[in-house]
């Protein structure tokens, strides 16, 4: 479990670093994403177990993760009250189109090329 | 023994207070959804945050020093971000036959979340650093954060709608995809992945993991596709 943790660290560390060097808008995480995909990809067969076990305990908590920010709401209380009829209808109904639009796209671009 | 008062100030102050009650409220969330027999709409982000936040608004105590307890679990969202890899590596026999498929719905997606936010915003007159801070609503906190500082919006208001929107779509979304007839699992977890991020793709990896595995690749591809466009696509828009 300490060696799939310091995989996941060293592919963040590293995403964090080149985005930092190369001033990239895409955040150190979703690089180090990129890089164990590569990794994994070049080792080939199984993912080590060591970490699977750590990435599979991590993401079924994935939502819990999220919960510290998400409380961060209380602090725009005022701002959305005074904006709220934008922000709630481009909260609910931009993410709901959204939803369905990609969606449907999907589904008939998958379809076409099977 | 210490009075009530001094009791509460060690409570306030020290991070274990915080850090408990996010875990117990979490437990309590992930208890109601299970009873709810995770019914889309019994979101346990959505519950712990209510349970939380209604907490703090309660006893009057400021966010930062529940953070300060709380940013432990915070921290892991890093790590856990990265940890998506495995997932798709996983099924990458399957997301490698339908990869340009899922580029392009990604692409097209994120673009039209970014315009629809733009153009509610726009329509009914929203100020300027509020339609910053909508237009870069579908993509995972931290680069959406980036992007709207980049644009004049507010990170903190944005990190708040950004959420907002993954609860609805976790919550909402495949209640819309099954109304309109999309059974595919990967178009579902590409459509919950590209409008919710990392909250759509929690639930996700939790109902399939063929959409589990096309929700994180899509949240990436997202990220990626609105940081590096939506500047560009600003500018052309505001003139």
């Amino acid at each position: 479990m300490i060696a799939g943790l310091a995989t996941l660290l060293c592919c963040q560390l590293a995403g964090e670093v080149t985005a930092r060097l190369f001033g990239l808008p895409v955040p150190g995480p979703v690089l180090g994403m990129a890089l164990l995909f590569a990794i994994l990809l070049a080792r080939g067969g199984e993912a080590p177990p060591g970490l699977a076990t750590t990435a599979d305990g991590l993401l079924g908590v994935l939502g819990l993760l999220f919960v510290p920010a998400g409380v961060g709401v209380v602090l725009h209380l005022p701002q959305l009250a005074r904006d709220w009829a934008p922000i709630a209808l481009a909260v609910l109904g931009g993410t709901l189109l959204t939803v369905g639009v990609t969606g449907l796209l999907a589904d008939r671009l998958l379809r076409r090329r099977g | 023994m210490a009075g009530f008062a001094e009791l509460w100030v060690y409570l306030a102050r020290e991070p274990l207070a915080a850090l408990t009650a996010t875990l117990l409220a979490w437990l309590a969330a992930s208890w109601g959804a299970a009873k709810a027999r995770w019914h889309p709409l019994a979101n346990p982000v959505l519950i712990a945050v209510l349970l939380l936040a209604g907490g703090l608004l309660a006893l009057g105590l400021d966010y930062r020093a529940y953070f300060a307890g709380a940013q432990f679990v915070h921290f892991l969202l890093g790590p856990a971000t990265v940890a998506l890899a495995v997932p798709l590596y996983r099924q990458w026999r399957a997301v490698r036959a339908s990869l340009p498929a899922a580029v392009a719905s990604v692409l097209l997606g994120g673009l039209f979340a970014a315009l629809a936010g733009i153009g509610i915003a726009l329509g009914l007159g929203a100020a300027p650093e509020v339609t910053a801070s909508l237009a870069p609503r579908s993509v995972t906190t931290p680069v959406a954060m980036g992007i709207a500082e980049a644009l004049g919006g507010l990170p903190g208001l944005t990190a708040a709608i950004v959420i907002c929107s993954g609860i609805i779509g976790a919550a909402l979304g495949p209640i819309v995809l099954d109304g309109l007839g999309i059974k595919d699992w990967r178009a579902r977890g590409l459509a919950i992945g590209t409008a919710a991020h990392g909250i759509g793709t929690a639930r996700a990896l939790r109902v399939n993991a063929l959409a589990g595995a096309f929700s994180g690749l899509a949240m990436g591809l997202n990220a990626l596709g609105t940081a590096l466009l939506l500047p560009l696509l600003w500018r052309l828009v505001g003139g």
